[in-house]
């Protein structure tokens, strides 16, 4: 199986209020199609990991490998083209642009990344939200939606640009159990009919072990 | 492309708020168009009232000055010298003034030279006596120096040409002593000469003291009335193409022929000082509403980038870069300052074509304001240029947001 993402020896410091260390050593591999759970109770560091491997925070020592590439030392510039090209994100609270419609919300990052024509990246996107059950909501605008509609949306803007990675942050944090379902199915039929890597971190512990892996997480080192 | 997603996303954020854009905007409209038409009525401001001067002044005046005597002995050490100096009892009149004329006309830029002989007099009429300036000109040139032919308003003024003891008096001499076009008027000099005019023509300045007070002769009858003969010239006027220059090419003059050249900014200072002041206020006062639309601008940007900080934190995950956060809010800055600068200079131009038609009176007439295509362009510029360091300094902020920190919370 090939490697999507890999880290060495990375360590990170709080210094605010007191010098505290957040993240002691953190050493492990991401396979390609794997459907990767964090655990850990709050202020295990879970979180301030996803984001040093989602590339946007920068402040860290050791070394983190996306794509076989070494993305530590680059400038924020190019980590922006990395996620642009190679990362989708879905968060807790689901953060779609309210002032446009879905399908332009699930456009967005392909205009950003430019490879498409703007016709083409409609017609992926219609297909996207259709995978998702949500062609009918397409032309509305992103407020108007439910919770767990929006949610599909945010994960149709995850995969527009066909990323290597998708990486959450409690994606179903704010969804009800019904909500949750849908969005866990949607995950678990990424990774097994697409080979789509996801990795997730959440509170739900039924969440994370009904996926493929589990890394649980606890005063800044990995147990398990 | 990807330059084409930032103008969209500034496009949405201006039209979704429509509210806080027209704020904006008429900001910019109303800081604008005060800006245009202040700028454009000071301009009109300056041109009236160099009109008027221009009148009775030319640009450049020569003359002789008084000479103070000087000390004949350069030698103080060894002796003591009583020293008084005083103004020498000269003639001043200015020598061989067809050649300091003809040297004059050779500069660069000179229009118009002619001389003159202003003489102090009394006008009577019967028992009714009032003290003035006559001014002994050549008929054809000075008419070309002031424009005396558009402010007649009676009479024909080349009538002087034909007519030796032919006089133009002013508005108010005709009034007050009840004289009108072919009677006959008595000038006394200050030398106690006496002589007859027959009245031509009458002006009328709008200045009263001016229509009070002047009156136009041949400049051989003004020599006549000061008992000289007909090379006594005591003025020598010059136009110039540009009168902003009037003090350099005076300084050349006065090199050249060694009398005295003054500008008409010299001789006109008081006036210079009050246009100054009137500039420097009109210019502050502008500027300042135009910076307060920016600060408008600034105000709803940063209030923007706060509402939108969770966008901007999302966009920046997607692979948006600093740069795309800049532009998107300074398209959005940019935008709004050209629809409030392209409204107030349609609000400008409104403005000037309705004051242009208000009538004020006195020496100013109408509304002296028009449409001056500088002072548009230069508010333009100077409103764009506004309106872009106001959406700068928020969307470089908005760039340095630290999506972790947003998603974190």
């Amino acid at each position: 199986m090939e490697t999507i993402l890999k880290t060495e020896q990375i360590n990170k410091f709080f210094y605010d209020p007191v010098e505290f260390q957040v993240l002691k050593q953190i050493e492990f591999e991401v396979k390609k199609g794997e459907f990767l759970s964090m655990i850990g109770k709050s202020g295990s560091g879970k979180s301030t990991l996803l984001y040093i491997l989602s590339t946007m925070d920068t402040d860290y020592t050791g070394k983190l490998f996306i794509d076989s590439q070494l993305t530590t030392g680059l400038t924020k510039d190019q980590l922006a083209e990395i996620r642009n090209e190679k990362i989708g994100f879905v968060f807790q609270f689901h953060y779609l642009l309210a002032e446009f419609s879905c399908l332009e919300n699930v456009m967005i990052p392909a205009i950003k990344l430019g490879k498409l024509s703007e016709q083409e990246i409609e017609a992926r996107a219609y297909e996207k939200l259709k995978m998702l059950g949500l062609q009918d909501q397409a032309l509305k605008p992103a407020s108007k939606l439910s919770g767990g509609q929006q949610q599909r949306v945010a994960i149709a803007r995850a995969l527009i640009n066909d990323p290597l990675i998708i990486m959450g942050d409690e994606p179903t944090g704010n969804l009800d159990s019904k909500n949750t379902d849908i969005v866990f199915d949607i995950f678990q039929e990424l990774t097994r009919s697409y080979g789509q890597t996801i990795i997730a971190v959440t509170h739900d512990d039924e969440f994370a072990h009904k996926s493929d892996r589990i890394i649980e997480m606890k005063d800044g080192e990995i147990l398990r | 492309m990807s330059s084409d997603i930032n103008t969209r996303i500034a496009k949405k954020y201006i039209f979704s708020n429509k509210k806080l854009t027209t704020v904006a905007v008429m900001g910019v409209l109303l800081g604008m168009s005060v800006y245009i038409f202040m700028n454009s009525l000071l301009v009109g401001f300056d041109r009236s009232s160099n009109t008027s001067i221009f009148r009775s002044t030319s640009h450049i005046r020569v003359y002789k000055d008084d000479e103070i005597s000087q000390v004949l002995v350069n030698d103080p050490k060894d002796h003591y010298i009583i020293v008084n100096p005083k103004v020498v009892p000269n003639n001043n009149t200015i020598i061989n003034p067809d050649k300091i004329q003809s040297i004059i006309l050779a500069q660069k830029d000179v229009v118009v030279v002619t001389p003159q002989v202003n003489s102090n007099v009394f006008y009577n009429n019967g028992k009714s006596q009032i003290s003035g300036l006559s001014v002994g000109i050549k008929p054809d040139e000075a008419n070309l120096m002031y424009d005396i032919k558009s402010f007649m308003v009676e009479g024909n003024f080349d009538l002087l040409k034909s007519k030796p003891n032919g006089i133009v008096i002013g508005s108010g001499i005709s009034e007050k002593m009840n004289l009108s076009v072919n009677d006959n008027i008595n000038l006394t000099s200050s030398k106690g000469i006496n002589r007859t005019f027959k009245i031509v023509g009458i002006f009328k300045t709008n200045n009263s003291v001016t229509d009070k007070s002047k009156s136009y002769i041949n400049i051989a009858a003004s020599q006549q009335l000061l008992k000289q003969g007909n090379s006594y010239i005591t003025d020598i006027n010059v136009n110039i193409k540009n009168p902003e220059k009037a003090e350099e090419i005076a300084k050349k003059i006065s090199d050249l022929t060694g009398y005295k050249a003054e500008g008409w900014k010299q001789a006109n200072e008081t006036l210079m000082a009050t246009n100054k002041m009137r500039k420097m206020i009109i210019t502050f006062v502008s500027l300042t509403i135009l910076l307060v639309a920016g600060f408008g601008i600034y105000n709803i940007l940063n209030m923007t980038v706060s509402q939108k900080i969770n966008d901007i934190a999302i966009l920046k995950a997607m692979g948006f870069k600093g740069k795309d956060v800049i532009r998107i809010f300074v398209t959005q800055a940019v935008t709004i300052g050209l629809m409030g600068v392209i409204a107030g200079v349609i609000m400008a131009t409104i403005l000037i074509t309705l004051l242009k038609r208000v009538y004020l009176g006195g020496d100013i007439g109408y509304f002296p304001v028009d449409y001056e295509p500088t002072k548009f362009v230069q508010g333009v510029v100077i409103g764009l240029i506004i309106t872009f360091f106001a959406g700068y300094i928020p969307a470089k902020k908005a760039a340095k947001i630290d999506p972790v920190d947003i998603f974190r919370k």
